[in-house]
């Protein structure tokens, strides 16, 4: 695999057997031991995730909060140091970027971007940027593992120097683990509570060894259950759910569109598309039966073509197809019965509630 | 002697039964596929030709066609795959089988390969 990177964990997921992808130019672990019995265990109890393809942007300077905020659709102009949230980030026509999460350290900015569009976003940023603030691409000196699961913050505490279960919820703590320097952040992509951690590069096999070797019960979970995961949560993914051709108001996140009082890049656009209404949005549905509906599958009413599978894959929780696609307005209703078009069959479906999977609360 | 399995380039197997012929997929491909959580198979009855999809075999990840290694009609279905496509993964060479198929010619199943060439064929096609 000419010109594929490795992770700094590389070593690590040959030895643990791990089926090996390539996924936005790295060589990623897809599985372990299976997509379905690795998301069993995150729901139950807990998994760790190498995310080191994950790209990070490290900004600083004069204004820095203030620039970070003009790029983002979500507020970050309020963040308090040790303060995560997500946006989008957008274009004037209010096309998504990518989707990142933003840190807010003392003196500076980190954003963490998807893999696949690192170079597009890094060069974006820089464009946008004032003269007093500089970006950093850091993403080859950090790595990423995130601990995810009912049983993770427990886990991760008990090996912790700084108090990670009192760490509310999109907040995040420099510290170390078992002794290594890192920054635990009480965030995740799967729909359960845990923690993701950034460490340098250098260190990382060895937290990752060392967490191994603490826990008899931490599966090791793999991009195919990473998927599951996230799609029962009803989150995003860039290339799939969200991509230039779409706006976070039709994707369902205007929770993150922070229009009042504020100009961002895009800002008109989506203020626009909010006071004229989408003409699509991204809605969950499950399968009726066993069928399993994949990426631009049609999604049909009667004679009618309303709309095409975005994400689409089997759910271990659920046992049964689900997904999210793109829905014209007037049929984007809950409870609506539908059909999705599978290789020339008609499969019935419904569309549902988002989250599918909301995860019991304590 | 017992009857050899032999295996197509479409990583089926087929083991021949008296008069009929077995048929599953190869632990190789089980291997690339993952987690199998859903398959849509033929009904009994249908003629296939050598090369005809069979059926879908759905993973987690994707789905993969499975394909007629030799021409015959379907004379039996595994209905245990329907509540349980993850024998197909825990047995692709026994409870895990497909379809039993009525061979059109027995002699087909002599034209496929023998277990150490397919290996290395599947090898091949991986690298």
């Amino acid at each position: 695999m000419e010109g594929v990177k490795r992770t700094a964990l590389h070593e690590e997921h040959l030895a643990a057997g791990a089926k090996m992808v390539p996924f936005a130019g790295y060589e990623m672990p897809i599985e372990y031991q299976g997509i379905v019995a690795e998301h069993r265990a995150v729901r139950s109890s807990m998994g760790m995730f190498d995310l080191s393809h994950m790209g990070e942007i490290v900004l600083e300077g004069e204004d820095v909060l203030d620039a970070t905020d003009r790029l983002m659709t979500n507020e970050v102009r309020n963040l308090a140091v040790g303060q995560a949230r997500y946006s989008p980030m957008c274009r004037e026509s209010g096309g998504i970027i990518d989707d990142l999460l933003i840190y807010r350290f003392p003196t500076q900015v980190m954003l963490v971007v998807n893999a696949s569009n690192r170079a597009k976003d890094y060069d974006w940023i820089v464009a946008q940027l004032p003269q007093s603030v500089t970006a950093r691409d850091v993403s080859d000196d950090v790595a990423l593992i995130a601990i995810q699961g009912p049983d993770a913050v427990a886990f991760v505490q008990s090996l912790a120097s700084v108090d990670v279960e009192d760490l509310a919820s999109y907040h995040f703590l420099e510290g170390s683990v078992l002794g290594i320097p890192c920054t635990v952040s009480r965030t995740g992509y799967t729909g359960e509570d845990g923690v993701e951690i950034y460490v340098a590069s250098e260190r990382a096999a060895e937290l990752w060894r060392g967490l191994r070797a603490a826990s008899n019960t931490l599966a090791l979970v793999g991009l195919g259950a990473r998927d599951t995961l996230r799609l029962e949560a009803g989150l995003a993914l860039y290339g799939n759910d969200i991509t230039e051709e779409t706006t976070p108001l039709e994707a369902g996140l205007g929770w993150t569109v922070k229009l009042s009082d504020r100009q961002f890049i895009g800002s008109d656009a989506l203020q626009r598309q909010k006071d004229d209404g989408v003409s699509r949005r991204l809605m969950a549905f499950e399968m009726a039966d066993r069928a399993i509906a994949r990426p631009h599958a049609a999604m049909l009413s009667g004679d009618l073509t309303i709309g095409e599978v975005a994400s689409g894959t089997f759910s271990p929780t659920f046992s049964k197809g689900i997904g999210m696609a793109y829905i014209e307005r007037e049929h984007a209703t809950v409870g609506r019965e539908v059909e999705v078009d599978i290789r020339g069959q008609r499969h019935p479906a419904r569309i549902v509630k988002k989250p599918l999977y909301r995860r019991p609360q304590a | 002697m017992g009857e050899e399995r032999r295996y197509s380039r479409s990583h089926e197997w087929v083991i021949r039964e008296g008069d009929s012929a077995r048929v599953g997929v190869s632990e190789f491909a089980v291997e690339q596929l993952g987690d199998v959580v859903y398959l849509e198979l033929p009904a009994v009855g249908k003629q296939l030709n050598r090369g005809d999809v069979i059926g879908d075999i759905e993973s987690v990840k994707a789905v993969s066609q499975l394909y007629a290694p030799i021409s015959g009609e379907v004379i039996a279905v595994n209905e245990e795959l329907e509540a349980h496509p993850e024998l197909v993964n825990e047995d692709p060479l026994g409870k895990g089988w497909i379809v039993v198929l009525q061979p059109v010619d027995l002699g087909d199943i002599d034209t496929l390969m023998f277990k150490a060439d397919y290996d290395r064929f599947a090898a091949e096609e991986q690298a």
